[in-house]
């Protein structure tokens, strides 16, 4: 743990100079590039309220600005994790050269997957404005949900990044369980009314709590849509849970990483 | 007292290579109990000292460990076994085609390199006019790395490290980098900084003449052991006749 903390500090200044340099890359590499980062979730809404709406003909309240919420959350988590498993061969120039801890790629990473999932939350504040969606002092409660976001993002990357070194095709295995995982989370329906009247209120609880992606997108939705209170004490239990799969990522990452240039 | 002379102490250093590479999660559930392991032993048994301010050079034909040994003082690899001592020394690795991040700019390459090597953003602006000037990349600076040939790859990598000195320098074979122009102004800059007292450098290189002007002591690896080590003169002439 302290010496987590130290490394930290001491590559904080890298990490946050690289993901700089990473967004920057990626304008240079094509002009339109910025553009797509808002232009992806705006299709995607498109695509999903056409799904939503017209094959199955059911929307929800405030429905665009419903679904940038659920993409915006889901590309941080679910892009994080997909990249986090390929990382070590991926920077193998990098890695093979010099000594770093594995985890400043994913948080590297992060700070990138963060800056994009913020410009796309402006889409959000856009279509609350021409919804006229009525706020309160519950829109703090965003800083929670993104908290709990980020270190339970960050507990899964290290351990999906620890064996994505071993294990070859892991990368399949987990791009199939992110599609189960996309469809559970309630990205373009709402668990509470779908699943709910089809299931039962049992199954939502369930559902809900046992996939932190679905529970925080619904605290977002809750506080910034509904001004409803979101469930606290699962997000609290999701955060103590984030915390002990970062603990054991990062335990994983130190002991072995020394060990991941010799398999490349 | 005695300790503190040294830069670098190693013992009985070991380092294997798992030949059986990555696994399929096919291979993990079918082949779980027999996972039937071939270890290379890259490094068998490494013991030596390397005093402050020394110049070791390193020798031995391909695969001998060389490389694995730089990497392994560098802290990239980790000790099978044995132990390696830098008693809180910077170190840094020159080598062939450092680690860039080919979308970046050359510039911005220099400051995420001189990061990692565990210097601060001012420090290293202050001294990217140099380095950029020593590369000689010119306009090249701002273009990204993957426009780069080999040629300017070798000779921006060698740059940072030069520009941006460290207590422990380890250099692989990159002496034979750029144009001739270059490889002179290299070798020159290498004698520089090796002649400063503090400096500890170890060199791997297949040049005998480059080998015979730069080092004080030479270290003779063979298939992962030390065959030989001892003075310049006395090494490296018989390391001249086993090769021939």
């Amino acid at each position: 743990m302290k010496r987590f903390l130290a490394d930290i500090k001491k590559y904080r200044e890298y990490a946050i100079y690289s993901a700089k340099s990473g967004l920057k890359a990626e304008v240079a590499d094509s002009h339109l590039s910025w553009l797509w980062w808002i232009l992806d979730p705006l299709l995607f809404m498109l695509v999903y309220s056409f799904v939503a709406i017209i094959v199955f003909g059911k929307g929800e309240k405030y429905f665009a600005a419903f679904v940038f919420i659920g993409l915006s959350s889901w590309r941080f988590f679910s892009g994080t994790i997909k990249q986090s498993v390929r990382m070590v061969s991926k920077n193998s120039a990098i890695v093979s050269k010099i000594y770093m801890p594995k985890y400043v790629l994913i948080i590297i990473q992060m700070l990138i997957n963060a800056f994009k999932m913020f410009i796309s939350f402006s889409l959000v504040a856009g279509a609350m404005v021409l919804y006229l969606v009525p706020v309160s002092y519950r829109l703090l409660y965003i800083i929670p949900c993104m908290l709990v976001l980020f270190i339970v993002t960050f507990g899964f990357s290290c351990i999906a990044l620890h064996f994505g070194v071993y294990v070859d095709d892991l990368s399949n295995l987990i791009n199939v369980f992110l599609q189960l995982v996309f469809y559970l989370s309630g990205i373009f329906y709402s668990i509470e009314t779908r699943v709910g009247n089809a299931l039962g209120a049992g199954y939502v609880t369930l559902l809900l709590r046992c996939n932190p992606a679905a529970l925080v997108i619904d605290s977002l939705r809750k506080c910034m849509l509904y001004n409803t209170e979101p469930d606290f004490a699962a997000l609290g239990l999701w955060l103590v849970a984030g915390c002990i799969f970062s603990a054991i990522g990062i335990r994983l990452i130190y002991k072995n990483e020394n060990s991941y240039v010799k398999i490349m | 007292m005695e300790d503190k002379k040294y830069a670098i102490e190693i013992k009985d250093l070991r380092i294997r290579y798992r030949c059986l590479n990555k696994m399929s999660i096919k291979q993990s559930l079918f082949k779980l109990r027999k996972s039937k392991m071939e270890i290379f032993e890259a490094v068998r048994g490494v013991s030596f000292n390397v005093p402050k301010g020394e110049i070791m050079g390193i020798v031995g034909k391909n695969g001998s460990g060389k490389s694995t040994l730089l990497r392994a003082i560098a802290g990239i690899f980790a000790p099978d076994e044995g132990s390696i001592d830098l008693h809180g020394h910077t170190v840094s690795l020159l080598s062939i085609g450092v680690g860039f991040q080919k979308k970046l700019t050359g510039r911005e390459n220099i400051l995420l390199s001189g990061m990692l090597l565990g210097f601060s953003e001012e420090e290293i602006r202050e001294r990217m006019p140099d380095i950029i000037e020593f590369s000689e990349l010119g306009k090249f600076i701002d273009r990204p790395v993957r426009t780069y040939s080999s040629g300017m790859h070798s000779k921006l990598a060698f740059s940072i490290t030069a520009i941006l000195e460290t207590e422990i320098m380890l250099v692989d074979e990159v002496l034979s980098v750029g144009d001739a122009k270059f490889k002179k102004k290299s070798f020159k800059k290498m004698k520089q900084l090796i002649s400063d007292k503090d400096r500890t450098v170890v060199i791997v290189s297949h040049n005998g003449e480059t080998l015979r002007k730069l080092c004080d002591t030479i270290l003779w690896l063979h298939d992962g052991a030390i065959k030989m080590q001892g003075s310049t003169e006395e090494v490296l002439p018989l390391y001249e006749e086993f090769m021939s």
